[in-house]
């Protein structure tokens, strides 16, 4: 299986921002739910824009689609800030009170499964 | 129809204050000069119709009676609430929900404690040399943003205070300052600026380091490359900074989210406060929600302290990394969550999410969102600052007054939070 292995950073983009109080819709969704990568990696790991990978980290796994933003230096990825980007962060603290949303070593690998809904992905945590 | 103007924007810490909208038949029909964001929340119609309380694992509805009814006796009979949010409404309910906490014992935090939380850790430490926006306007010739992208996060802060903005003694705008973009990645905002400088992650610490010395005039023990950055471009930017008439850095995530946490704004307020040994030089944090610097006001006005309080004691007690709100669901220590303007579901890691799914959770917000999804009593409110009024502190600590746009049947956050706590007290004197 082609993998990489990646820095996550995690942060806000513009559409997360304008659908913030629609949470439910498929545009919140739709942006929040995608890992950016630039070309070289997302070549390296044989996907086009739109394809799924999976992200792995220490703390869980999350499949999301890739996203090609060549502003991503190789080697960086990066998912919006949201459920799908907190599905794989350090909520450890480490006595300050803040997780860990950035500079996480990930591994990135295409994958066929199913991208889970946000009510899936809450409901697989125990909500009702 | 009717025109209101110079509406101030309810979303994110730029709080800008020159919106135009209309409204008709008690509907806001158009919005106009606000960024897509502010659009997007001025426009939305997606709102949580009624209370509900979460029976047989579904929501059904409830009158606000029964929701509040049932939230205070949650809390009542809670050993340790955790009260957590705060950011997206008015100093006027912040009040109010200290004064619950304080009743409760409960364990009182905002959404800074996720965010920029850090950056009031280390301006307790060092101090703030900083400004008003205003004054940026109109007199800064250098501008650095420091891992933050303004073209996502706050759309018109470079048009309205800083990189692009025409003031009294920067009449020249955009062209009479120099703006520089220091980031891991090449994001939206270094497209528009004169320097991107790009840097490695978790290195932010020793650059800051690297440049004092230099500023120091200890260059000779600084390395070729830091954090990424060549010696040469450091040197030249410590010049750059000496050589301006005002400069500022303004920072965001990028900082506060990264190793190093407090330790990196740490460093940066202490640069910032040794160029001024040379030239003007500021400092600002690029607060996200529209209010979340409001809570640190009141909080730290009512208690001593700006976040993460435990009331348990009977008195304040501030610790982050023990009282934040992470760190008590990490612990599984709280026994029930009051969420109030925020949504830890899809902000928190996944494993304060899971304990926050198993406890009793009452969610006060106008909007349906993913802790929608885990609430046991979800209490719906008015919008601040479309259907409620109230006082909301910009990022640069400045109080400017929301108003209101259109009538409501929604109860505001202060009602619910009054009606909770009055609720509460007849309780506990029922003990």
């Amino acid at each position: 299986m082609r993998n990489i292995k990646a820095k996550l950073i995690t942060g806000r983009v513009l559409e997360q921002g304008i659908f913030k109080e629609e949470k439910m819709c498929s545009e919140y969704f739709d942006a929040v739910s995608v890992c950016e990568m630039n070309k070289k990696d997302m070549d390296a790991l044989h996907i086009k824009e739109g394809g799924k990978v999976k992200v792995k980290s220490e703390f869980g796994e999350v499949v999301v689609r890739a996203k090609r933003d060549d502003g991503n230096p190789s080697g960086i990825a990066f998912i919006p800030m949201g459920p799908f980007a907190n599905a794989i962060v350090d909520p450890n603290t480490y006595g300050v009170g803040i997780p860990q949303f950035k500079g996480l070593d990930v591994e990135i690998t295409p994958t066929n499964e199913k991208i889970l809904s946000i009510e899936e992905m809450i409901k697989s945590y125990g909500g009702d | 129809m009717e025109t209101i103007t110079d509406v101030l924007c309810p979303v994110c810490g730029s709080l800008c204050d020159d919106l135009i909208v209309d409204v008709e038949d008690n509907t806001i029909i158009g919005v106009r000069d606000a960024c897509k964001m502010g659009e997007g929340k001025l426009l939305c119609q997606g709102r949580i119709k009624s209370p509900m309380i979460r029976v047989d694992g579904k929501l059904k509805e409830v009158t606000y009676d029964e929701a509040i009814n049932k939230a205070a006796e949650i809390l009542s009979n809670s050993k340790r609430p955790l009260m957590y949010g705060w950011s997206s409404t008015v100093c006027e309910a912040q009040k109010k929900g200290v004064e619950l906490a304080a009743e409760l014992g409960a364990v009182i935090d905002s959404t800074a404690s996720v965010c920029h939380g850090p950056s009031v850790l280390a301006i307790q430490g060092v101090g703030l040399p900083t400004c008003t926006l205003g004054q940026i306007k109109n007199r800064a010739d250098l501008v650095i943003y420091w891992g933050t992208n303004q073209s996502h996060a706050h759309p018109r802060h470079m048009s309205r205070y800083s990189g692009y903005s025409k003031g009294l003694f920067s009449e020249e705008g955009r062209k009479g300052r120099h703006v520089m973009v220091f980031d891991v990645r090449h994001t939206e905002t270094a497209n528009v600026v004169d320097e991107f400088v790009l840097l490695k992650p978790g290195t932010d610490y020793a650059i800051f380091s690297a440049l004092r010395t230099i500023l120091a005039g200890h260059s000779d023990v600084v390395p070729d490359e830091v954090g990424g950055i060549s010696k040469e471009k450091l040197v030249e930017t410590i010049e750059r900074m000496k050589s301006a008439k005002f400069g500022v850095i303004f920072f965001g995530m990028g900082l506060t989210q990264s190793r190093g946490h407090h330790k990196n704004i740490w460093n940066a307020i202490s640069l910032v406060d040794e160029l001024n040994a040379h030239t003007k030089f500021t400092i600002m944090a690029m607060r996200g929600h529209f209010n979340v610097a409001g809570f640190g006001q009141v909080l730290t006005w009512e208690t001593g302290f700006p976040f993460a309080i435990d009331f348990s004691k009977g008195y304040p007690w501030y610790n982050p990394g023990e009282t934040a709100a992470v760190d008590v669901l990490n612990r599984e220590e709280c026994d029930s969550a009051l969420i109030i303007a925020s949504d830890p579901a899809a902000n928190f890691p996944k494993r304060p999410v899971e304990y926050l799914a198993g406890i009793p959770v009452i969610q006060i917000d106008p909007y349906r969102n993913p802790t929608n999804e885990l609430a046991d009593i979800v209490i719906p409110s008015a919008v601040v600052g479309i259907e409620a009024e109230g006082t909301a502190y910009r990022m640069d600590s400045v109080p400017l007054r929301l108003r209101k746009l259109v009538d409501s049947d929604y109860l505001t956050d202060e009602e619910i939070l009054d009606r909770i706590l009055k609720k509460v007290r007849e309780l506990k004197g029922a003990e």
